[in-house]
């Protein structure tokens, strides 16, 4: 063997292989392969290119634009109400269960996430079954409050389907901010603490001007998490609504809007290339999200280093 | 400690917060579960008490035993569950190791373009994988759903175990090394053992998505053969809305192993959670 050349390493290559082939081939290649399927369309079962047709279609013709803004709009208060719920029961609960000397802490944690656990299915039928009229659980326990009045059939009216939607999925997912901001509390150093009560800044003060400049990070991923998942969204409403996402599409998000361009519905019929485009639209759409928490948020947020 | 922060009310309103918030995430289950057990008459009369000797009835379960074939449903997400979790695991920790041990060139270009996956969902490609399934007469198998799970699993796995493996003593791999021993004994032998606990979480991390998953299995296997319990329930209760009894007898039967699975692993997710594990 040459001294001068090394070997080569056979054995980096086959520990990399089967990960990244089975990664490519089902994964980016696909990707890419949607992307590209939206320049084309189905002329006399040929896939012919047709540039940015499709695109045109999707935001010219009224049958396609009103389903696609109205979709988009709708997840975009899916994402708001999701952010202005579920961050700060998140960082409320974290913060709670952080303190010290805090018994039974362990099992509020457990409890708290086990919704977080359950499938789209159960927690969507299980919901729809609460809150329905029929079964009355809903309003006797608001009649135990003495709010009985209050009660409406949330999930079957039109201007309150989506918020009650918005925060069931609230609901099941609290748990992940709440541990991630844990961690980030719990990895605050007790000196930083110590100091901070010598100086006499405690309780409320203390949380706002020493551990929440410290956990922002952790909200800043917490937030970009929550939205490609928002942006990616389908199970919950298509379990508690079905494909048509009723009433009269008040609860359409872009994953059942595109599960409909690709499979059709009623008189409708499925159109990959349809479906193509409107992936492609939430492509870039999640990147957009992604790209602007890694440039714009993520360089801006202090990270301090103890 | 200062007074303000151990202070009896401080505490007694902390607990107050807690379990009123306790109560509404564990709420929706136990009414499910409670009144899966009553009879017809007894869920509609008085859904918020628990099933008594008179009320006790399984009705509903004997409908669902009956007409859903759940223990093939069962079945089917095991085998998808368990096959994508091995697939993610070996080809995830050995993609780590080689990233994490081995300096090559496009090193850092390898990890960044297997991480882009943890930020670009996988359904975007649903379009092209069908295609793809449907070229390679995958379509109703469970091969296909375990392929795409393994292709989803991969990049927080590699990402993940990445980090560990980075911690593993480099003089304990050196000494396996002056003793002769190959690099995959190395892998095998001395650094897999050391990172179980991450294999662990990333594990648990894995599986939950897989088992909970509707969208894959609707579209690339809704066959009755192929069915999982996620897609078989969602199914059952779309078709039995109307009896009470099954839905939420079905329900519970999907809560139960979850659940039981959830707290056998509950300080592992928690752990691996909380170690930082997720940056």
């Amino acid at each position: 063997m040459a001294t001068a050349k090394r070997p080569i390493r056979w054995h980096v290559g086959v520990f990399l292989a089967p990960a990244v082939l089975v990664y490519t081939a089902i994964m980016i290649l696909p990707l890419f392969g949607t992307l590209q399927l939206s320049l084309f369309k189905a002329v006399n079962g040929v896939q012919t290119f047709v540039g940015l047709d499709n695109f045109r279609t999707l935001f010219g013709d009224p049958n396609w634009s009103t389903g696609f803004w109205n979709a988009l709009r709708n997840n975009i208060w899916f994402f708001v109400i999701h952010m202005l719920v579920q961050n700060p029961i998140g960082v409320l609960l974290a913060a709670l269960l952080s303190s010290p000397k805090l018994r039974f802490s362990a099992f509020y944690r457990t409890a708290i996430f086990v919704p977080t656990i359950l499938s789209f299915v159960i927690v969507g039928f299980a919901w729809k079954l609460i809150l329905s009229p029929l079964w009355g659980v809903a309003p006797n326990l608001l009649d135990l409050v003495g709010l009985k009045f209050l009660f409406s059939p949330w999930l079957g009216k039109e201007g309150s389907a989506l918020i009650a939607l918005s925060l069931i999925s609230v609901w099941q997912f609290v748990g992940i901010p709440m541990m991630l901001i844990y961690a980030a509390l719990l990895s605050i150093p007790d000196e930083v603490i110590e100091a901070a009560e010598c100086d006499g800044v405690t309780g409320m003060a203390q949380f706002w001007k020493i551990k929440l400049p410290l956990i922002l990070p952790a909200i800043g991923i917490i937030s970009i998490l929550t939205f490609v998942g928002n942006f990616n969204a389908f199970d919950l409403i298509y379990t508690a609504q079905g494909a048509l996402a009723g009433p009269n599409f008040s609860t359409d998000i872009l994953g059942t809007f595109l599960y409909r361009a690709f499979f059709g519905f009623q008189l409708q019929v499925g159109d990959p290339n349809m479906g193509a485009t409107i992936a492609t639209m939430m492509f870039l759409i999640i990147l957009a999200g992604v790209c602007i928490y890694l440039f714009l948020i993520q360089t801006r947020l202090r990270r301090y280093q103890f | 400690m200062s007074k303000a922060t151990s202070s009896p009310v401080r505490s007694i309103a902390a607990h107050g917060a807690l379990i009123l918030y306790t109560i509404i995430a564990l709420f929706p289950v136990v009414i499910v579960v409670i009144n899966s057990f009553k009879s017809r008459q007894a869920i509609f009369r008085e859904p918020l008490m628990p099933p008594t000797a008179s009320t006790f009835d399984l009705v509903g379960y004997a409908t669902v035993w009956n007409q859903g074939d759940f223990a093939l449903y069962f079945q089917n997400s095991l085998i998808v569950t368990v096959a994508s979790l091995f697939f993610v695991l070996l080809f995830g920790a050995m993609a780590a190791f080689a990233l994490s041990e081995y300096r090559f060139r496009g090193n850092a270009l390898m990890g960044l373009y297997l991480a882009l996956g943890i930020m670009i969902p996988i359904r975007l490609g649903t379009v092209a994988i069908l295609q793809l399934m449907v070229a390679g007469g995958l379509v109703n198998t469970l091969t296909a759903l375990v392929l795409v799970y393994t292709a989803q699993g991969l990049p927080l796995a590699i990402f993940i175990l990445s980090e560990f493996m980075k911690s593993v003593s480099d003089d304990l791999k050196n000494a396996g090394r002056i003793d002769g021993l190959s690099e995959y004994t190395i892998f095998f032998r001395l650094v897999l053992p050391l990172v179980r606990p991450a294999m662990a979480t990333v594990a648990v991390f894995t599986m939950i998505p897989i088992w909970n998953d509707l969208w894959f299995p609707l579209i690339l296997a809704p066959s009755e053969a192929t069915k999982t319990v996620t897609l078989g329930a969602q199914l059952f209760l779309g078709q039995y809305v109307t009896n009470w009894n099954a839905v939420l007898a079905a329900l519970s039967l999907a809560i139960l192993p979850v659940l039981i699975l959830y707290i056998a692993f509950s300080r592992q997710l928690i752990r691996g959670i909380t170690s930082g594990a997720v940056k």
